[in-house]
């Protein structure tokens, strides 16, 4: 063997006493800081073009985000679709899916949602009728309504939060469920708050302070 | 730029290569009259000159690719064009070729393939210039749009396979845009962070007719970079810098592409901070620089590695914080406030969390940085001790008289023959190590290197390149390794074609060392595959593809024998035996402490 070097070996040397996280975050060995995974809302304003549903949900593979839900419609611009992702990761990576996604080049515009947004799922829930005043119940308690019927089966729409969707088929195991078909979350903003839209350069600013947010209140 | 172009297809006339003619002819006549010649320019009239009229007008002058059939159209309307096309021996050279263009000019490097296999053989050189963001433009041919998803002869989802290892790409599907795509394609590879885009061109659309001229090239209206870091952000920054008493500097790749080379150079001297580079970094600061650290990381200095984990202010400008240079993030600076200066947004605090996060272009930044200072910090005691470590943790290495030739002192053999601009370029393993450890680098753009990627057989493709883009008074050297060199070495029938000067300096050890290194340290030596004892005589190989060849045994042979393959106007290749043996330190293990590097195997 040979290509050693001279000098004093790794145990002589002085030694930072300082340390960062596995997130890269310096830490004061006072204040232990480690952000946990949370659950958001992120819209992206892109252009309605053959590919880009693709490059997004590529980033998100490739990347390891982690990813609940990925929605796709047109919007008010025929130029412009709205991607609506549901993703849980703590703040660092809610960060870095945000800037990945505006640096695809048909990505118009990105934001992450506040809590009180409007979020919206649809699911179709296929259900054994043996019982259709039961089911018929169970539907009316989640406003759910019913799009098909036969002697046996009956097929139920239910549209609202994830967790009432979730609340919603838990309910209607009870009679046997046979298919599911969920949507995933759409979402908007409310009121006169815009969600992503095409914006003045200044407004695409990156320097935004990571700021913890609470886990959504749902609205339904 | 036309005496280039003309020196180069000089020697073509007489060997009559299958391109080189038409292009020798027209060179005389044309290419001196091009800046008026745009008024006169013929319209186009298919898909396939429009293309080429889009490389022309984005001022395009080389371009690098392998024939084939679905890209034809495009060929046959690039023999009528003043850019000068390097045929290549396969693509994956065509790629690396255009990356090192761009690296040393600073304008993307062009490259052109067919459809599927060519696409395909692209895909290491595109994932090369990705990792490390130069900028690069590729061009695909592509099946007729009605073949598209048929399984045809030659086809390849070729946006499929590039997407995620480019910055951006486009299936073009329109004769009458297809010049436009090129044009904007070529402008994305250049802007904000540049990197690699493509174009992928169906053969009914290059074919088909179109008046169309390209759209000249321009970003699309999403795509903004900010230029200017956040004012307040910036003055907190100097406020930071003047009152640390241990700064440093890490200049990365992008202080290079930058340009910001000059301008960071003058902030660390100024201030008298202590500058440490990225191995895509190097150059950008002298190394023979009192104030120079080096390179720092896995097999970084002792110095810079130990400036790096003891400073209390780390300014990173234009680098991504990559584990090779981060070692274990948990002990990276661990006591720095990190002030990082890059254009691209979500490089910021994607592996180390940035506390004065600077958006913008490196130069404009660090100038916004250098007018805001008003005094310097007092770190002369900082300075002292990072002195005290260059000589604590010197380069020095052994070269004992009973054991072959040091590797080391082949690098330094041949830097001591060239001049201060010469351009390195290797392949990737311990010779790119050595390459980086004891070659005094002092300008920017004169390291060509895989960095990110770790591509090896990067070294002679990408040395053609740089030949190509480099000043006829740049030398230009590949310091390759045998195992790199065999994976790319047809390249020198180009070279030889193109009569190149460049000189191949193998530091052939027979092994592919960097992995035999590593299973004698942590896989108890068992040299599974590592082992390239059946390598040709790559002096006699050169010779066999008109290159001369030459072979160092001895120490007493290593100047003489630099000096005749330096001297040697065209493609030489020095078969360098080395010590077999030879590891590279220092080392910080993956994952590892920066500052606890290893100076040899026992400290592993």
């Amino acid at each position: 063997m040979s290509g050693g070097l001279d000098g004093p070996a790794p145990e002589e040397r002085p030694t930072p006493k300082g340390r960062r996280t596995a997130q890269g975050i310096r830490v004061d060995p006072e204040v232990e800081a480690q952000h946990d995974p949370r659950r958001t809302v992120i819209s992206a304003l892109v252009e309605h073009e053959p590919g880009v549903l693709s490059d997004v949900s590529g980033l998100f593979s490739r990347r390891q985000f982690n990813i609940e839900s990925l929605t796709v419609g047109p919007t008010e611009d025929e130029d412009r679709a709205r991607i609506t992702l549901v993703v849980e990761e703590p703040d660092p990576g809610i960060e870095q899916i945000k800037k990945q996604l505006r640096k695809l080049v048909p990505v118009v515009s990105v934001q992450e949602l506040e809590p009180d947004a409007m979020r919206r799922e649809l699911a179709l829930v296929k259900v054994n009728a043996m019982r259709p005043d039961r089911v018929a119940a169970v539907a009316d308690m989640f406003d759910g309504k019913t799009v098909d019927a036969t002697p046996e089966t009956a097929t139920i729409e239910i549209t609202g939060s994830d967790q009432k969707i979730d609340s919603a088929i838990e309910a209607f195991g009870q009679f046997g469920i046979r298919e599911i078909s969920r949507t995933g979350t759409t979402a908007l903003a409310r009121g006169m708050t815009d969600t992503a839209r095409e914006a003045p350069p200044e407004e695409s600013a990156q320097n935004e302070p990571t700021q913890p947010q609470q886990p959504h209140a749902d609205d339904d | 730029m036309s005496e280039r172009a003309s020196s180069i297809t000089s020697p073509t006339e007489t060997d009559d290569p299958p391109t080189g003619e038409q292009h020798a002819d027209e060179s005389a006549t044309t290419q001196d009259s091009r800046a008026e010649s745009d008024t006169e320019q013929e319209p186009v009239t298919t898909g396939a000159q429009s293309v080429i009229r889009a490389l022309e007008n984005a001022g395009v002058e080389y371009a690098f690719g392998v024939q084939g059939g679905a890209i034809m159209p495009v060929y046959d309307a690039l023999y009528d064009s003043d850019i000068y096309h390097v045929t290549m021996a396969h693509e994956q050279g065509a790629a690396h070729a255009a990356d090192a263009y761009g690296i040393v000019s600073g304008e993307p490097g062009i490259c052109l393939a067919t459809s599927g296999p060519g696409a395909t053989n692209l895909v290491t050189g595109i994932a090369d210039a990705d990792m490390d963001s130069d900028p690069m433009l590729a061009l695909t041919g592509q099946v007729p749009r009605e073949f598209v998803g048929n399984d045809a002869f030659q086809e390849t989802d070729t946006t499929g396979v590039t997407t995620p290892i480019t910055k951006d790409n486009t299936f073009s599907d329109d004769p009458d845009t297809v010049g436009s795509d090129v044009s904007e394609a070529f402008a994305l590879a250049r802007e904000g962070r540049p990197g690699p885009t493509l174009v992928d061109l169906p053969k009914d659309v290059t074919k088909a007719d179109t008046d169309h001229e390209p759209d000249d090239p321009k970003v699309p209206d999403t795509y903004e970079v900010q230029e200017r870091a956040d004012p307040e952000i910036v003055e907190q920054a100097a406020r930071r810098i003047e009152n640390s008493s241990k700064p440093a500097l890490l200049l990365g790749g992008g202080v290079i592409k930058g340009e910001a080379s000059e301008a960071c150079r003058e902030f660390a001297i100024e201030h008298e901070i202590p500058v440490i580079t990225t191995m895509p970094g190097i150059g950008s600061f002298p190394e023979d620089h009192e104030l120079s650290m080096e390179m720092a990381g896995m097999h970084g200095t002792g110095y810079a590695n130990m400036a790096v984990t003891h400073c209390d202010t780390l300014i990173g400008i234009g680098t991504r914080f990559d584990d090779r240079l981060t070692g274990g993030i948990e002990t990276f600076a661990p006591d720095a406030e990190l002030i990082h200066v890059d254009i691209d947004p979500a490089e910021i605090s994607k592996n180390i969390h940035a506390d004065y996060p600077l958006i913008g272009d490196a130069e404009t930044v660090v100038t916004q940085l250098a007018e805001e200072m008003e005094t310097s910090p007092q770190a002369t005691k900082w300075r002292a001790q990072c002195q005290q470590w260059k000589s604590d943790y010197s380069m020095a290495y052994a070269a004992p008289e009973d054991r072959p030739v040091q590797p080391e002192f082949v690098v330094e053999a041949l830097d001591e023959a060239t001049s201060d601009r010469a351009v390195v370029t290797t392949g990737v393993g311990q010779h790119q190590m050595w390459a980086c450890q004891y070659w005094t680098y002092t300008e920017p753009r004169t390291w060509v290197s895989s960095h990110g990627l770790g591509t090896m057989g990067y070294g002679l493709p990408s040395a053609i390149g740089a030949r190509i883009a480099a000043d006829d008074d740049q030398e230009v050297v590949c310091i390759d390794g045998d195992g790199s060199f065999l994976m790319t070495l047809q390249g020198l029938s180009v070279a030889v074609r193109e009569n190149l000067d460049i000189t191949v300096v193998v530091l052939n050890n027979e092994y592919i060392g960097m992995v035999r290194q590593w299973q004698d340290a942590f896989f108890e030596g068992r040299h599974a595959a590592s082992e390239y004892n059946w390598m040709p005589e790559f002096d006699k190989l050169a010779e066999a593809f008109g290159a001369q060849g030459f072979r160092i045994d001895e120490y007493d042979e290593v100047a003489d024998t630099i000096e005749a393959a330096i001297d040697y106007d065209g493609p030489s290749v020095i078969d360098a035996h080395i010590d077999p043996q030879a590891n590279v330190y220092p080392m910080v293990p993956s994952g590892g402490d920066n500052g606890q590097f290893a100076l040899a195997e026992d400290q592993l």
